[in-house]
């Protein structure tokens, strides 16, 4: 705990500021039913006001207030990013520690499978597949994390090959410890550090991914309030010289950015470079 | 072939019946029977598959289900249009990637450095649609410059085809030079700290001159991979900034096909997308396995 404390504080600008913005939008998140002036889908007002002291950044193109559905967007859309990138990151670890432990023709099956699905662009996939199994919630989640676990399987499999030789685990091997143990107490906790700096990268790819598909309006439904589909919504008001749609890509620009700004400070601390 | 398989496979292994989708759930089964026997859906899989993947070969892509038009006929032009906008942008973005990549390996950790790198981070992580509106409020809308739907037809000469595109090959531009020029400033810093710029160094050759002519061609091979990646993201980064600019390209069809749910469509123009996407992928391959020499002969 002391440690992290001491990394936390020795942290660059460029750092702290990526902290703050996420710690912004998460605080937005979490408080947004006690914080929103407005309830998520209450039209409070005509189209696309401008801001005013009632609206503070106007509303949208149905007159509801856009700062409150920011606020439950944030909920919505990162809750949903963050179950693809857990749900993406259980089977593509799992997955991937097993293809390194193991070897042999489960390795070469698993390998050449994610290969062949990682041939095809993730957008094109993605549209194809959802083009069939609809767009509700559930097949969203499942598609995007399937699809996302392939990066997942690659570097975990990458990662525990190194870990797979080393003398402890070769010790617990014989000490006659099963695989699932082998793989959770022996690779796990000595994979971690390359894992974690993964999990805000892909966090942020799923998240951009899932704004793309909602922009597409193919992602997230309306009425629930969702940034990419707000941009959607409002897409129509910017040639009236309207900027109402740049708030929620806006708000999609600032999360992203702060996870990257934490994201290049630790692959370079990771890496122990000095420049 | 092996690259058809997960297209037609992924859309076959899927539930839910494409006639009880167009036909809606007041259908009766008897109309249900019927389409499906039109549309040759009362067959096994196999037999759909092998009847596709000949007709495919011979450039037979079957009949749009939304408005009975020949798939081949919607994509050609609509593909071209894409490739006219993928192809512009590569021409643009390209050697800027690459200059500015190398200006900021020269003036590595100055404030030009500095500057350069917050930029482009920041861009690889703005939605493409973000980068779009914010290029329309501005251009198209505070200083009218630009058009901001980007509407070509056949008519138009290739001049009037250039201005209507610049919004759009503006916008992926700017997203895929940041890329490439992040890659390519770490593979010129990677090469600086070997042993042969050190010498360069030492024998007193200007800066400018040490990256240029030595650093460079040897940084070639990783950025050329790194060229022809950002080539294959293109491809498919071209889907949103149509959709943003109502381009008639293959993206948008693709959209709106998928969400017509006019299945022989939606698997032709995948198709195109994965196949260009992969053949970029190979051209980086064998690009960086010529450009260097290790590669070519294996131990």
């Amino acid at each position: 705990m002391t440690a992290l404390l001491k990394l936390l504080r020795s942290a660059p600008f460029s750092a702290r500021l990526g902290m703050g913005m996420v710690l912004i939008t998460l605080l937005a998140a979490i408080l947004a039913p006690a914080i929103a002036p407005y309830g998520e889908t209450a039209v409070t007002g005509d189209v696309w006001l401008p801001a005013s002291s009632s609206h503070w950044v106007g509303t949208d193109n149905l007159g509801r207030d856009l700062f409150s559905r920011l606020l439950f967007g944030a909920r919505n859309t990162i809750a949903i990013a963050f179950l693809i990138t857990a749900l993406s990151f259980g089977v593509g670890t799992v997955w991937g520690f097993l293809a390194a432990t193991v070897g042999g023709w489960i390795d070469q099956l698993l390998s050449r499978g994610v290969d062949i699905l990682m041939a095809f662009p993730t957008l094109i996939f993605a549209l194809m597949v959802l083009s069939v199994v609809g767009t509700s919630i559930p097949a969203l989640v499942v598609v995007i994390a399937l699809l996302d676990s392939t990066r997942v399987f690659r570097l975990s499999r990458a990662v525990a090959m190194d870990i797979a030789v080393m003398e402890y685990v070769e010790a617990a091997r014989l000490r006659g410890e099963g695989l699932w143990w082998l793989m959770r107490h022996e690779i796990l906790p000595n994979a971690m550090p390359p894992l974690v700096a993964e999990f805000g990268l892909r966090f942020c790819f799923v998240f951009l991914f899932i704004a793309a598909l909602s922009f597409l309006g193919l992602g997230i439904q309306p009425p629930t309030a969702d940034w990419g589909s707000m941009v959607r919504e409002n897409a129509g008001a910017i040639t009236f010289g309207i900027y109402t749609p740049l708030w929620p890509a806006g708000a999609i620009a600032f999360l992203t950015v702060g996870v990257n700004l934490i994201v290049d400070w630790f692959l370079h601390v990771a890496s122990g470079l000095e420049d | 072939m092996g690259d058809l398989r997960p297209d037609f496979v992924g859309i076959e292994a899927l539930p839910g019946d494409l006639a009880e989708a167009v036909l809606g759930q007041s259908a009766t089964p008897e109309t249900v029977a019927a389409f499906r026997k039109e549309l040759k859906l009362d067959l096994p899989p196999h037999v759909r598959y092998v009847a596709w993947l000949g007709a495919f070969v011979r450039g037979d892509f079957g009949n749009s289900l939304a408005n009975r038009r020949p798939v081949a006929d919607l994509i050609s032009w609509r593909f071209a249009n894409s490739l006219l906008l993928a192809g512009v942008t590569a021409l643009i973005a390209v050697p800027v990637a690459v200059i500015l990549g190398i200006l900021a390996a020269l003036y590595r950790n100055t404030v030009f450095d500095r500057l350069i790198s917050m930029a482009t981070l920041s861009t690889i992580s703005f939605p493409e649609f973000f980068v779009a509106y914010i290029l329309i409020a501005l251009l198209s809308v505070r200083v009218a410059l630009f058009p901001s739907i980007a509407n070509i037809n056949a008519d138009m000469t290739l001049g009037q085809k250039l201005y209507a595109i610049c919004l759009p090959c503006l916008t992926l531009a700017m997203v895929v030079t940041a890329h490439m020029m992040r890659q390519t400033r770490a593979a010129i810093i990677n090469i600086l700290a070997s042993p042969f710029i050190e010498m360069a160094n030492l024998k007193g050759l200007r800066r400018l001159r040490v990256v240029v002519l030595h650093a460079f061609p040897n940084a070639l091979s990783p950025v050329i991979n790194v060229i022809a990646l950002n080539l294959a993201y293109l491809v498919v980064g071209v889907v949103i900034v149509e959709v943003v600019f109502v381009y008639p390209g293959l993206g948008q069809l693709l959209v709106d096909s998928v969400s017509k749910r006019d299945i022989p469509v939606v698997q032709a123009s995948g198709l195109i997308f994965a196949a260009t996407y992969v053949m970029l992928n190979l051209l980086a391959d064998v690009l960086s396995i010529v450009s260097n020499p290790r590669l070519r002969n294996p131990r």
